[in-house]
C-alpha cells in the first residue's frame, strides 16, 4: 500500500454526519438484545455468539463482517429464526420474534431456488404461502422479476441460469414477500469478481428504490464498505461485536469511491480489526508460489 | 467435438461411444454363448449319435457322454462290427442361440398342449398383472409411509424399527400363510410381491426423503411455508425425481420375486410356462421365456426413463432419471 496519509475513518464530512443523524432518528426496525448462542458438540459447548447487541434503523443497510467462523451465519440465521438463541432477544418492530417467518426475508449463499419451479413460480412461492391468490401472485411476481431484469427468463428453470441470475431470482423471491427486513448471508460469495461487482450495483439500486432494510453478511471488506451505512465488526471465539463502524463514504455510492481517502481509511481500520487481512494473504500466496515452483529454465531469469 | 478418452474419471462419453458400449454389453455374452455352442472343440461334453452302429442302446439323435461313447467305440474296435458315429454336442440344457431364437417364435405360435391351458402371451399377461398389482399396492402405502418417516421423526421412530426387522424375513417364507389366508389364485402371489417390495420400499424412500437439501426447507420457511404446505410444496416435489428413480429400481426387485410368487398356490403365469417346458425338456423354450422376462423388464425401465425425462423437465441433464 502507498504511504499516503489517510484521514481517520472516524472523520465524517458534514453531509455524511448529517445523513447519520437523520438515519438514527428513524424508527428502529430490528433490535438485538444480549444475544447468546451456544452449540452442543461432541467435544463440548461452542459459544458461537456472545452478548450481541445492536439496532438497525428503517431503510438502513448494515453489513456484518468478521473472520471465518466468527458466527456471522449463526447470527443471521438466528435473526431469521432458523436457529434458536440460547438466550437474549430479537425484536422486530419492537415485538419479539420466534421461529422463521415471511417478515424476515433471507437470501443464502447457495441460491436455494426450488429446482422444480420456474423463475416465475419460484418468485410466486412466498406470495402464495402468504395468502395471495394465484392471479395476484403472478402479477406481483412479474413485477419483481422485471425489477431484477429477468423477464425473459420467467419461464426458465433454475438450472438454466447463471449464478448471478440465480441470485437475482433469489433476491426477487425474498423481496416479493415484502419482508420488513432482508437478511443476506454472503449472497455474492460464490460469484466471480465481475458478476459480483454488477450484483452489488444492482442491490444498491434496488435498496435505494424500495423501502427495505438490509442486513448483509460478507467477509469481503470492499463489499462491506461499498454497500453499508454501518458495519458491524465481529471477532471470533466467541463471536462478539468488536466495533460498529459508521462508513464515512458519502451516499450514493459508486465504484470510483473505492480509492477515495475515506474508503481506504475505513478499509485500513477493518483490516486492523480482522486478522489476517484477506487481500494481502492472496498476494503473499502468489509470491510464494513463484519462489517455490521449480522453473524449467529454458530462458534465463530476468529477476 | 474434441476426441474424448474412454477412461477418464466421471466424464461423459460421446453419444457414439455410449451406443457402441451398450451394444457391446449385449454382444459379448452372446458371442461367448455362440462360441460354446458352435465351436465343436470348446466344451461340448456330449456326443450326438448320428449312426448307432452296433451299439444296441444307441439311437439316432441320442445325446451320450463322450466318455461312454468312446468306451463303446473301443469295445467294438477290431470286432468288425459297424462303429457308431456322432458329433460333439452340448447338453440339452444349453441350446444354441439359433434354437432359442426359433423357440421365441415357436413359443408364441404353438398352441397349448391342452385346451384349458394358456398361450404364452396369456401366461405373460398374467405375470405382468401380478407384478403390477403387487408393486402398485406396495407403492400406494410404502411411498407415503416412507416420505412421512423421512420428514417427521415421530413417524420414523414409530414404524421404522419394526420395518427394519421385518425386511429380513424372506418374502417366500410367507407363501403357505398367504395361500391359507388368500386362497390359491392370484391374491397370495400379489401378497408375496407386496411383502418382498414394501418393507425395502419404505426404508429406501425415507432415506431418499432425508437426503433432501435442508436449505430448501429453510428457504421455504423464511418465505412463510408452514408444516403441511412445507410437506406438499417442498418435500414432495423436492424428492420426487429421486423417488421415481428408486421406484424404477424397486420394480426390478419386484420382478425377482415373481418366480417364487407364481409357484405359490396353483402355478401360473410365465413360471407355469417355464416349469412346464422344463418338464418336457424344451430348454430352448425355457431360455426364450427367461429372455422374454429380461426384455420386458428392460423395456419397461427404458420407457419409464423416457417418461421421467418428460415429467421432470427441471432436472439438470436429467441425472436422477437417466
Ligand atoms: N450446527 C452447528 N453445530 C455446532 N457448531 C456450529 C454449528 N453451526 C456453527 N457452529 C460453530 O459456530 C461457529 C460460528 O459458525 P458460523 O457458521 O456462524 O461462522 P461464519 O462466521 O458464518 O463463518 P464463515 O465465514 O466461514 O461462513 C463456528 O465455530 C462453528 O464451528
Ligand atoms: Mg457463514
Amino acid at each position: 500500500m502507498t504511504k499516503i496519509e489517510l484521514p481517520s475513518y472516524l472523520e465524517q464530512s458534514d453531509a455524511v454526519r448529517d445523513r447519520f443523524e437523520r438515519l438514527k432518528k428513524r424508527p428502529v426496525i430490528l433490535e438485538v438484545e444480549n444475544l447468546y448462542k451456544e452449540f452442543d458438540t461432541p467435544t463440548g459447548k461452542v459459544t458461537a455468539l456472545k452478548d450481541i447487541n445492536f439496532k438497525t434503523y428503517k431503510r438502513e443497510f448494515v453489513c456484518v463482517i468478521g473472520p471465518s467462523g466468527c458466527g456471522k451465519s449463526t447470527l443471521v440465521r438466528t435473526l431469521a429464526g432458523l436457529e434458536t438463541q440460547s438466550s437474549g432477544r430479537v425484536l422486530l418492530d419492537g415485538k419479539e420474534v420466534q421461529g422463521p417467518g415471511p417478515d424476515r426475508g433471507m437470501v443464502f449463499q447457495g441460491y436455494t431456488l426450488f429446482p422444480w419451479l420456474t423463475v416465475k413460480k419460484n418468485v410466486m412461492f412466498g406470495l402464495q404461502m402468504t395468502g395471495h391468490s394465484r392471479v395476484t401472485a403472478e402479477e406481483e411476481a412479474f413485477q419483481w422479476i422485471d425489477l431484477v431484469g429477468l423477464s425473459k427468463f420467467a419461464n426458465s428453470y433454475p438450472h438454466q441460469l447463471s449464478g448471478g441470475m440465480k441470485q437475482r431470482v433469489a433476491i426477487a423471491r425474498a423481496l416479493a414477500n415484502q419482508p420488513r427486513i432482508l437478511l443476506m448471508d454472503e449472497p455474492f460469495g460464490a460469484l466471480d469478481a465481475q458478476t459480483r461487482a454488477k450484483m452489488q450495483a444492482y442491490l444498491m439500486e434496488i435498496w435505494k428504490n424500495i423501502d427495505i432494510t438490509i442486513v448483509f453478511i460478507t467477509h469481503d471488506l470492499d463489499e462491506a464498505i461499498y454497500l453499508a451505512d454501518r458495519i458491524l465488526v465481529l471477532k471470533a471465539h466467541p463471536g462478539e461485536v468488536q466495533e460498529v463502524i459508521e462508513v464515512p463514504v458519502p451516499q450514493p455510492r459508486n465504484p470510483d469511491q473505492f480509492l477515495s481517502p475515506e474508503f481506504l481509511a475505513t478499509k485500513k481500520r477493518l483490516e486492523d480489526l480482522i486478522h489476517p487481512p484477506k487481500k494481502e494473504d492472496a498476494e503473499e500466496d502468489r509470491i510464494n508460489m513463484v519462489r517455490m515452483v521449480p522453473v524449467d529454465d529454458e530462458v534465463e531469469s530476468v529477476f | 467435438m474434441k476426441q474424448s478418452k474412454w477412461f477418464s474419471v466421471r466424464t461423459e462419453l460421446t453419444q457414439k461411444q455410449v451406443v457402441t458400449l451398450s451394444v457391446m454389453s449385449f454382444i459379448i455374452p452372446l458371442l461367448l454363448w455362440s462360441l460354446i455352442s458352435y465351436v465343436p472343440f470348446i466344451w461340448h461334453p456330449k456326443m450326438e449319435i448320428s449312426e448307432p452302429g452296433a451299439v444296441s442302446y444307441f439311437n439316432k439323435g441320442m445325446l451320450i457322454d463322450k466318455e461312454d461313447f468312446y468306451r463303446e467305440v473301443d469295445n467294438l474296435e477290431g470286432t468288425g462290427k459297424p462303429l457308431p458315429k456322432g458329433d460333439p454336442a452340448n447338453p440339452v440344457y444349453l441350446p444354441a442361440p439359433h434354437e432359442v431364437a426359433a423357440a421365441f417364435y415357436k413359443a408364441f405360435t404353438t398352441p397349448p398342449k391342452r385346451q384349458e391351458e394358456k398361450w404364452l402371451h396369456e401366461s405373460l399377461w398374467d405375470s405382468i398383472q401380478v407384478i403390477f398389482w403387487g408393486f402398485f399396492l406396495s407403492s400406494l402405502v410404502g411411498v407415503p409411509l416412507g416420505i412421512l418417516a423421512g420428514t417427521y421423526s415421530v413417524a420414523s421412530k414409530l414404524y421404522e424399527p419394526f420395518i427394519e426387522f421385518f425386511r429380513y424375513l424372506p418374502a417366500p417364507a410367507f407363501g403357505a400363510l398367504a395361500v391359507a389366508i388368500l386362497g390359491i389364485h392370484d391374491a397370495p402371489k400379489i401378497a408375496i410381491i407386496f411383502i418382498g417390495t414394501f418393507f425395502q420400499q419404505v426404508l429406501v424412500i425415507s432415506n431418499t426423503t432425508r437426503r433432501l437439501d435442508p436449505s430448501l426447507l429453510e428457504a421455504a420457511l423464511t418465505l412463510g411455508a408452514k408444516n403441511v404446505t412445507l410437506l406438499f410444496r417442498v418435500v414432495v416435489p423436492g424428492i420426487i425425481t429421486n423417488v421415481y428413480k428408486d421406484l424404477r429400481i424397486l420394480l426390478g426387485w419386484a420382478w425377482t420375486y415373481l418366480i417364487v410368487a407364481e409357484l405359490i398356490g396353483t402355478s401360473s403365469g410365465i413360471t407355469w410356462f417355464i416349469t412346464q417346458q422344463a418338464r418336457y425338456k424344451n430348454f430352448d423354450n425355457v431360455f426364450a421365456a427367461i429372455i422374454i422376462i429380461g426384455i420386458i423388464g428392460l423395456t419397461t425401465d427404458i420407457l419409464l426413463a423416457k417418461l421421467g425425462k418428460r415429467l421432470f423437465r427441471w432436472e439438470k441433464n436429467n441425472a436422477a432419471t437417466a
